[in-house]
């Protein structure tokens, strides 16, 4: 089978590989390009672990396939933070204890940063169903949750300031 | 593992003629979150199949609001759908029920038309489409045709459309005055299932508070979404007191053909969707503009 | 340990050493690492519960272009019947050679009967439809009445249960019976007033852990294999691999990975040993990664149970006797956690009466694997049930029920010792005294009821062999170098212990998960063992360490050890102003002797009892049996908590996976014996927007056997929730719940049934 050249941005870098028709995002992230912090917890869109943004939208990675992002933008976990500082959420995160075994974490993050994107000020409920589609089995949601709010309180603050 | 050929098409004319060619089985790619999954489950298979990415098609994945209704693009997501607003002020119902297929990822790319091509007899939109009365616009190398949305699924998982044919416009007809619309599904954990039961009511009111008009349509209680005339005619003429409301969730079980699985019993169902139903009419009731 | 200790690391919420790559997705799981040359292994798996396998063709996969290697069970080398220790409780290795490939028999769906290894995934699964098998098709054998009955087909037929003083004459799906009594159940009976009595069934639930099993593995004939996994104990993954196929264990390195959740399920093998295989086979370094079907039809789910109890005890409160038999299904082959169940099921009573029995059973079901206080939910489930409903016999609050009968120092337990010291009042004067207990249920709206119940929980948490080597480097750090897979964030508590040992900043001080070249052995993480005695093994080798830089000071100063002390990372000698810091003794190591580095190998004993108490309020839509849980607050005793965030994160989480089993969670079959809802979207796990937050009372009464008075927290939190949501919607409805989960077609039957 002839594979099909994409061209993509991801991480707001130019990338270009080669797939297979049938490979999905999650395949090529991982397998072709290395980005393994993007992580296959289900393959069928129930538990979020590869959730990644496709031009600015949370989407699940092994339901996208590879040749589809053609020219579109791809945000992943390791867009997130710079190499010397965290971000607001992956900082909370960490001061909340809001992971335990960590595999759930990067798409909890990635997540997280697209609702705050699209609304800075969530209520709890609103936090909990935006992110009903990411599975933690470890934590309770409790800590994660708290660590949302926390962000988002820090962040609210921070454009208050401006 | 099935191994996909995969064309994105930028005019309805070349979908129409990928779609048609015989050289493989086809199938129309807009979200594929049923698509990939379907796909995926199949791993032992070896056969070759057509992708046809119909998202890079001009108004295939948008929204107007015309005089006449709501002219939507069938591969438009879930999520930029439950966005609009404008949608949201005529149609509540039909955007509650985009709004709860999967979670917020799987919205990011399901489409209102894909959850009704898939034509499970649980797809949330489906009742709540045939509330308000949506047609399809479908369009193969004949022409094109319109089917209503309760007469376009025919079973589970198959529609009225031939090889050859893509759904090229879902057609909502603007509401009459007074009028509104819900939609409820009932799921054992808060989100992310798929509906046990579903029920869409659609009901038109007079200043009084007269029930002139309602359309109820029930989801996951039988092979394909069901439009029960029978709970409609229960609540019409009445002010949607509790003895109406009882006789309409009472039609609604007794259309209600279920069966037992994983999901639920069918006397389970048959119990809930009157619940809905009930549930439902108050809500979209309560909804109508005064 | 008695008084108050003022700690400086210990007690405060510091950031997880790990943490940085966990959160920007650097930290390497088990699917994240791939090797130059590598192909991928997949398996064929059973399509029946029960069969016989006539034939198994290989050449179509074996002609196929990709295809570099088949294994089948015939490629193991011959192995005799073993019993080798597993987390919390033991398997035969013969059964798991079985259990990793199949040879005679299919024993449930999805059992593993071949594997491949391809240039590609896609070829991988593409060849596996190659694989030819024929099978003679059994009847499937699938709950406990049918395995139990006279007549069932039996799964083994050398099979004889244990545990009768006359070896049975005919083979049975029954292993073991076991029975363990204390005093005179028939007197206790006898004394009692009121008697209550039932009997209870809870389903096959799974771990569900979000990373399903996965590891990449390099055969080397010359002496240097690796695998690399995710497992909660690499040592435990070298020992069976190396058994399995008659490696030396110095022939094979296992470097576990970061691990996603295991909760008990990664405590055994599944892929390495057929990798490996592979890996000879095809002479590549192969993957292998569990698609989430495989991970719940393939891998150790806990066991589905029969629980019949029976209380008695005296107008006042005070239980006389407490009785139970329970059936566990051990799945495909012997070895349900039925014993701990059997210990743990009446643990929270000082009850002088006390007899339980037990039978663990085999079913065409995938076999059981540990699952988070492996036994003892199920069991006492049963019991807590049974306790609030006396309580409302007695007109009694169920909590001075509890209070009334708590057990405490003294108490003798049905698994031999009496108890030292304890926090089971102390969790249960908690709950007395939270808001939560305090405040009013409330009222719901119409067509909604709501109910409140506490549960008690007890586990008996594990010590065992655990290893810490601390180096420290030249400048004045040090490496924790420790072989305990990390689970949940135990990094951070090793590194705390360490830094108040050594009276260091935590910043100077890194811990490592060594693979099993490069520390010394370390028994599994389960049991929750490792903040307890991986955590006493660090102590150990930091006072070691201590000790040493004390030494080597005095030698430059040419003072004995005992002129010098030791405070704040600094080295004084007691008599004058000389002084060395921690860095200055490392830097000048070399002429004073080398590295400096301090070893603990231990083997520790006395892990102090775990004992919880939650209490659950919720509400339930009478129209549609639909349970939400709207309030829930877990106490437990944790000795010390080291690290409090990760305590109470244990709490929660253990608390949540409890409240799914309760609600939702179960493996539903078809009447052949294949699972119907092996992913995500119908095995149900509680989701973000399911819950509220969870309150958390942390209760420290120090264990004494820990330098910090440490017990394991990881296990008790999941033991509680089932009869605090169970109890709590029998309230609720007005009728009594007997089996889990309490989904809404049951609850609503329930429901109906009583009006």
């Amino acid at each position: 089978m002839s594979k099909t050249h994409v061209t993509t941005s991801i991480n707001a870098s130019l990338h270009e590989f080669l797939c297979e028709p049938g490979d999905t995002l999650l395949d090529v992230l991982r397998n072709e390009l290395q980005l393994t912090g993007t992580k296959e917890g289900c393959g069928t869109g129930d538990c979020g672990a590869c959730s990644v943004t496709l031009n600015g939208r949370l989407v699940c990675a092994c339901l996208v396939l590879a040749v589809e992002v053609e020219g579109m933008e791809v945000g992943t976990i390791e867009g997130i933070g710079q190499s010397d500082s965290l971000d607001v959420i992956q900082e909370k995160f960490l001061e909340h204890a809001a992971l335990q075994c960590g595999i759930c974490t990067p798409g909890l993050i990635v997540s997280t940063k697209a609702l705050l994107d699209e609304n800075p000020d969530p209520t709890e409920a609103e936090a909990r169903y935006y992110l009903a589609g990411n599975l933690c089995r470890c934590t309770g949601y409790d800590k994660i949750i708290r660590a949302v709010m926390d962000a988002a309180a820090t962040l609210g603050g921070a454009k208050e300031g401006v | 593992m099935v191994s996909i050929v995969y064309a994105a098409p930028t005019s309805i004319q070349d979908a129409v003629e990928l779609l048609a060619d015989n050289a493989m089985p086809a199938n129309v790619l807009a979200g594929g979150t049923d698509l990939l999954i379907q796909t995926r489950a199949q791993a032992g298979s070896a056969e070759s199949r057509l992708f046809v990415d119909v998202k890079k098609i001009k108004g295939m994945s948008s929204a107007n609001m015309t005089p006449q209704g709501l002219e939507l693009g069938p591969s438009i997501s879930c999520a930029e759908f439950t966005a609009r607003d404008d949608i949201r002020a005529l149609y509540p119902g039909l955007v509650e029920a985009a709004g709860l297929i999967g979670s917020t990822q799987i919205q990011g790319r399901a489409s209102l038309g894909g959850n009704l091509c898939n034509s499970s007899p649980a797809a949330d939109t489906i009742p709540a489409l045939i509330v308000n009365s949506a047609q399809c616009v479908i369009v193969g190398t004949q022409g094109e045709r319109r089917v209503t949305v309760e007469d376009f699924v025919t079973g589970v998982g198959s529609n009225c459309m031939h090889q050859g044919e893509l759904l090229k416009l879902i057609f909502v007809p603007t509401p009459v005055a007074r009028t509104s619309d819900a939609y409820l599904r009932f799921i054992p954990r808060s989100e992310m299932d798929i509906a046990v039961v579903g029920a869409g009511v659609s009901v038109t009111l007079d200043a009084s508070g007269s029930c002139q008009a309602a359309r109820v349509s029930i989801g996951a209680v039988a092979p394909r979404a069901l439009l029960v005339p029978e709970a409609a005619a229960a609540l019409i003429g009445t002010s949607l007191d509790a003895a109406a409301l009882t006789a309409a969730a009472s039609a609604a079980s007794a259309a209600a053909k279920p069966i037992s699985d994983k999901r639920g019993t069918a006397e389970y169902r048959q119990h809930v969707v009157g619940v809905l139903v009930k549930r439902a009419t108050l809500i979209a009731a309560d909804r109508v503009k005064p | 340990m008695s008084e108050a200790r003022e700690f400086k690391h210990i007690g405060q919420r510091t950031i997880r050493p790990d943490g940085y790559d966990k959160v920007t997705g650097r930290a390497n799981f088990g699917a994240d690492l791939s090797l130059p040359g590598m192909i991928w292994g997949k398996i064929h798996r059973s399509p029946h519960a029960h069969a016989k396998i006539l034939s198994i063709d290989t050449s179509k996969a074996e002609a196929h272009p990709d295809v570099l290697a088949v294994v089948t069970a015939s490629d193991f080398p011959a192995i005799q019947s073993e019993t080798i220790a597993v987390g919390e409780g033991s398997e035969d290795l013969f059964d798991l050679t079985r259990n990793l490939l199949a040879a005679d028999k299919v024993l449930y769906h999805g059992h593993a009967v071949a594997a491949l290894a391809a240039r590609s995934e896609r070829a991988a699964a593409e060849a596996l439809s190659l694989i030819e098998v024929q099978y003679e098709v059994l009847p499937p054998v699938l709950d406990l009445r049918a395995a139990m009955a006279d007549d069932a087909p039996v799964l083994h037929q050398d099979m004889f249960t244990e545990g009768y003083d006359k070896k049975p004459e005919k083979p049975s799906n029954v292993a073991t019976r076991l029975e363990a009594k204390i005093g005179d159940i028939e007197a206790g009976f006898a004394a009692a007033d009121v008697i209550v009595e039932r009997e209870f069934y809870t389903p096959t639930a799974h771990q569900g852990y979000i990373e399903p099993h996965a590891c990449t593995v390099r055969y080397d004939e010359n002496g240097q294999s690796m695998i690399w996994c995710s497992t909660q104990g690499h040592f435990d993954v070298r020992a069976r691999t190396a058994k399995i196929l008659d490696m030396d264990q110095t022939s094979l390195k296992v470097i576990a990975s970061e691990i996603g959740g295991g909760f008990g399920g990664k405590t055994t093998v599944y892929l390495e040993p057929v990798a490996l295989l592979l890996s000879k086979k095809s002479g590549c370094p192969v993957k292998m990664v569990m698609q989430r079907t495989e991970v719940f039809i393939a891998t150790g789910p806990t066991s589905a149970a029969k629980l019949w109890v029976k209380v008695g005890a005296k107008k006042d409160g005070k239980i006389t006797a407490m009785q139970g038999r329970l059936a566990y299904e051990a799945g495909a082959f012997k070895g349900s956690p039925m014993m701990p169940g059997v210990m743990t099921m009446f643990a929270p009573y000082d009850v002088a009466n006390v007899c339980v029995e037990g039978f663990d059973v085999v079913v065409n079901k995938p076999k059981v694997a540990a699952y988070r206080a492996p036994g003892a939910p199920q069991a006492e489930f049963a019991a807590e049930m049974l306790v609030s409903e006396l309580a409302d016999q007695l007109a009694m609050d169920p909590l001075e029920l509890r209070l009334k009968n708590a057990a405490r120092e003294g108490t003798q337990t049905l698994y031999g010792p009496k108890l030292k010291s304890v926090g089971l009042v102390a969790c249960l004067e908690a709950v007395k005294n939270s808001p939560h207990y305090q405040a009013p249920l409330g009222t719901p709206q119409s067509g909604k009821v709501r109910g409140r119940a506490l549960a008690s929980g007890f586990w008996f948490n594990m010590g065992g062999q655990s290893s810490v080597v601390i180096n420290m480097n030249p400048d004045g750090t040090g490496t924790i170098v420790e072989g305990s897979p990390d689970i949940g964030g135990s990094r951070a508590s090793m590194q705390m212990m360490a830094a108040e040992a050594m009276e260091l900043p935590i910043s100077r001080l890194k811990p490592i998960i060594a693979d099993t070249d490069n520390v010394p052995f370390s028994a599994t993480t389960g049991g929750s063992r490792t903040t307890y005695a991986t955590g006493m093994a660090v102590v150990e080798a930091a006072q070691k360490v201590v000790q040493q830089l004390k030494e080597r000071a005095a030698a430059l100063w040419n003072l004995t050890p005992e002129q010098v002390e030791y405070a704040d990372g600094v080295v004084h000698a007691k008599q004058g102003d000389d002084q060395l810091s921690v860095r200055e003794i490392c830097q000048a190591a070399e002429k004073t002797g080398g590295q400096i580095s301090g070893q603990a190998n231990i083997n520790a004993r006395g892990a102090g009892p775990g004992f919880a108490v939650h209490v659950c309020d919720l509400e339930v839509d009478t129209d549609t049996g639909k349970v939400d849980v709207i309030r829930y607050t877990a106490s437990q005793d944790a000795g010390k908590a080291i690290h409090p965030g990760y305590v109470e994160g244990q709490l929660q989480g253990g608390a949540v996976q409890g409240i799914g089993w309760a609600l939702n969670e179960e493996y539903i079959f078809d009447d052949q014996g294949v699972m119907e809802n092996s992913g995500f979207l119908d095995y149900r796990i509680p989701l973000a927007s399911d819950l509220p937050m969870i309150d958390t009372l942390v209760v420290e009464v120090p264990n004494t056997f820990h330098p910090y008075g440490v017990r394991g927290v990881g296990e008790t939190s999941i033991i509680p929730p089932l009869a605090a949501v169970g109890y709590a919607v029998s309230k609720a409805i007005g009728a009594p719940i007997t089996t889990l989960p309490c989904s809404p077609p049951r609850v609503l039957k329930l429901i109906q049934d009583k009006a």
